[in-house]
């Protein structure tokens, strides 16, 4: 299950509105160790594609070097899709099954595709993503 | 020769937890065998089947990305510092379920 404020799920929606119809990303930290995401920290999308998003390398170093300093780790990756429904795609898994990839990582995914730029519910979801294997999981939002 | 290396958190449980180990090497490649003999299994993880640098795979000497500096033939000096991260990039192209 993801556990997650209200704030940071606003933040997220919002940032995927602004960069619709190209797809938006990024990450929400919080103490390492922790399951708890904190600090939302949007990325641009290097890609600035409607249909594929990428950390620029150096911009990954910056985020990697940063979250190090701060004792911080990535608790959520966030992506949007644009046209399509807010479900892992083959590329999606295949990164998020890297050998590297934490298999702790939540992988939360929000569509644009109802609304667009426009205000009105954006649908969001989270997954566990492990060897291929996509999970969905609940969604609990908090009030604090 | 010895080059610090950061480690990224899913492969520490191969340096005993530590976050940063030393190494020694005149190459990349060198470098990952060195560290590979000593925390077993970590070359498995950075290089793939056809013997190049795993394409989900980042690793930078001194802030510059070896994709562009000769990937696993990337020269490494004394007192260099090497730092490998996971890729993250993805997106709607390759379809939906």
């Amino acid at each position: 299950m993801l556990r997650i404020g209200q704030a940071l799920v606003d933040a997220v929606t919002a940032h995927a509105r602004r960069d619709h119809p190209d797809e938006a990303c990024g990450v929400i930290a919080g103490p390492a160790g922790s399951d708890r995401p904190e600090r939302f920290i949007p990325m641009l999308n290097a890609a600035r594609s409607p249909t594929f998003y990428e950390f620029e390398s150096g911009d990954l170093l910056e985020l990697y070097r940063e979250l190090d300093d701060l004792d911080e780790q990535v608790i959520v990756n966030y992506h949007s899709h644009t046209a399509t429904e807010p479900y892992p795609s083959r590329t999606d898994i295949s990164y998020a099954s890297g050998p590297l990839a934490d298999p702790a990582t939540h992988y939360v995914l929000v569509s644009t595709r109802e609304n667009g730029n426009d205000e009105g519910p954006v649908e969001l979801r989270s997954y566990r993503i492990l060897d291929g294997q996509v999970t969905e999981e609940p969604v609990e939002i908090t009030t604090d | 020769m010895a080059i610090e290396v950061r480690i990224p958190t899913i492969l520490r449980t191969h340096t005993g937890g530590d976050k940063t180990v030393q190494g020694s090497g005149d190459t990349l490649s060198t470098l990952i065998d060195d560290l590979d003999s000593r925390h077993s299994g970590i070359k498995g993880r950075l290089i793939s089947d056809d013997g190049s640098l795993h394409r989900f795979v980042n690793v930078y000497v001194n802030d510059e990305d070896v994709r562009f500096t000769g990937a696993l033939e990337t020269p490494l000096k004394d007192g260099d510092s090497v730092t490998v991260l996971p890729a993250v990039a993805g997106g709607s192209a390759a379809g939906k379920r």
